[in-house]
């Protein structure tokens, strides 16, 4: 990383940590500079920047977000957060117009040693429903590499902190709560394992239904 | 001798008890291993107090721009965790940032500057009025009363009340001038040296319940025993203070008598909203209001009969 994205980097976290006081919850692993692919929920743009700082430093600077190339692309400043400052995995989501398969781009960051970040439900969550139904891109990930550690994570209350359409951060407490790793099974289906891990990541939803304490 | 000398001599006695402290739980550690689980929460609660009392004592010692950046960072933290736990909706969106970034730095600085008759009617008339027009002019009507009334209960409590501590420094006292602070540390001694004796004298003497259903750790045993010691610590505080013995005595059953109540009313809110503690950010302690509830509902209090008695302004 170069200085100002180090220096950008810093100020993101600061301003997180202001603003939600988050804390991690290693509840089902803890805090290891263990290769693994964290999948989350996605209700806010700043769900990755939120998991991202919870991570001790080292496992911080290992550890990329997939994201849409469409979007962090789309301004000058979203490319330097995004290419820079993120390191971020970027995938195009428009098939009909993509060069690279997203699966192998990921396949290729895990092979050189990162940690990713993704959210398998493709998209924000706008509605009241706890998740999305999940994308295929994690199951095609955890079939092409599948040794690698599959860990959920709950990211609790940021959607109010700045709900969708708003552009100023309301501070409220978050947490972000890490689940136990798991794996495809031998013969597993595509759907089965989707809906497995579907449940596995919302079974880490806080039972507090303001999530945070 | 001055204010910050006065100071100097009570945070000296401060650690001399926190010194106390850390010793006793470190033989208890010792006697009863790593693994017992009051032991670890006491240590832990005295070492937050050692980070508090440090920090307490560095912004009462920097005067007027410490107190009131210090109040106001607790203000900030305790409205924090209490928004988290009320209904909010996006349509309260505008009056929540109205809240913390209007009102909350307002409210300070209108401390700052003396302006008592300001900050006393800032948030519960102007704010009172002006944020349910802001969540009105959003149209959204699902429960509506409840969301404008907690919003304003939140910023009572953690804005308000907090910022009363702070407005101490306003009071203009014949024959104590510039040592204001003095009474910050008295309200903070008194409601903390109270908190923790009804703790002890719980834990050695507890068995009757004063509350079963808000807070079944508190005792008929340790609250006399706490609101007795407190009573005692406030009278032989009186040299910090412009009251006799007496008074100063008689003041800290008042800041006692609200501060154990005040803590009932915060913990029949967190069982309402089905919660243990406010927060997670003051290891042992809980959150912030877990550590303020007291002060929050003793420092209006104790400012207004200090006000009405003894102040000029």
């Amino acid at each position: 990383m170069n200085f100002g994205a180090r220096v950008a980097a810093m100020a993101i976290v600061v301003f997180a940590r202001a603003v939600t006081a988050a804390q991690a919850r290693w509840q089902g692993c803890g805090p290891e500079a263990v290769q693994r692919v964290y999948f989350a929920n996605h209700t806010s743009n700043g769900d990755f920047v939120l998991l991202w700082s919870v991570l001790p430093g080292a496992l911080k600077q290992q550890t990329r977000p997939v994201a849409a190339l469409d979007y962090w692309l789309s301004t000058p400043i979203r490319a330097f957060l995004g290419r820079q400052v993120f390191n971020a995995v970027l995938i195009d989501r428009r098939p009909e117009e993509r060069k690279e398969d997203p699966v192998a781009q990921m396949a290729q960051a895990l092979d050189d040693g990162s940690s990713l970040i993704l959210f398998p439900e493709g998209g924000r969550n706008t509605t009241e429903a706890p998740l999305l139904p999940f994308k295929t891109g994690l199951y095609h990930l955890a079939k092409t590499r599948p040794t690698v550690d599959l860990v959920p994570v709950w990211i609790a209350n940021l959607n109010r902190v700045m709900p969708k359409g708003e552009v100023v951060p309301v501070p409220l407490i978050c947490t972000v709560t890490f689940g136990a790793p798991m794996h495809l099974g031998v013969d597993e289906e595509k759907a089965a394992f989707l809906e497995r891990a579907s449940q596995a990541l919302a079974a880490l939803a806080p039972a507090n239904a303001r999530g945070a304490v | 001798m001055g204010a910050n000398g006065d100071l100097i001599w009570l945070l000296g006695g401060l650690f001399g008890v926190l010194l106390a402290a850390s010793a006793v739980g470190e033989g208890l550690r010792r006697a009863k291993g790593r693994n017992n689980p009051v032991v670890e929460n006491l240590i832990d609660r005295v070492n937050a107090w050692w980070v508090m009392v440090v920090v307490m004592g560095g912004a009462l010692i920097f005067g007027r721009t410490g107190v009131v950046v210090l109040f106001g960072l607790c203000s900030f933290a305790a409205l924090r965790e209490f928004v988290t736990l009320t209904d909010t909706r996006r349509a309260d969106h505008w009056a929540l940032m109205a809240a913390f970034f209007v009102v909350l730095p307002v409210q300070y600085v209108l401390v700052w500057h003396d302006w008592v008759g300001m900050y006393s009617v800032l948030i519960p008339v102007y704010a009172f009025l002006m944020l349910p027009i802001l969540t009105a002019l959003r149209g959204e009507t699902d429960r509506f009363l409840a969301r404008v009334a907690e919003l304003q209960w939140a910023l009572m409590i953690c804005v308000f009340c907090v910022s009363h501590v702070a407005a101490l420094l306003s009071l203009d006292i014949p024959g104590f001038e510039g040592r204001n602070v003095l009474l910050i540390a008295f309200l903070v001694v008194v409601v903390q040296g109270s908190d923790v004796a009804q703790y002890v004298w719980g834990k050695l003497l507890g068995k009757t319940k004063i509350a079963p259903k808000l807070s079944p750790s508190k005792t008929v045993e340790g609250f006399v025993g706490g609101a007795l010691t407190a009573v005692l610590i406030g009278a032989a505080l009186s040299w910090l203070t412009p009251f006799t013995p007496l008074q100063a005595g008689g003041m800290a059953l008042v800041i006692v008598l609200m501060g154990f109540f005040g803590g009932l009313v915060m913990s029949a809110i967190k069982r309402d909203r089905g919660v243990k503690d406010w927060g997670h950010l003051i290891a042992g302690h809980g959150g912030f209001i877990d550590r303020l509830d007291s002060v929050i509902f003793s420092a209006p209090i104790f400012f207004h009969l200090t006000r009405w008695y003894w102040s000029l302004t």
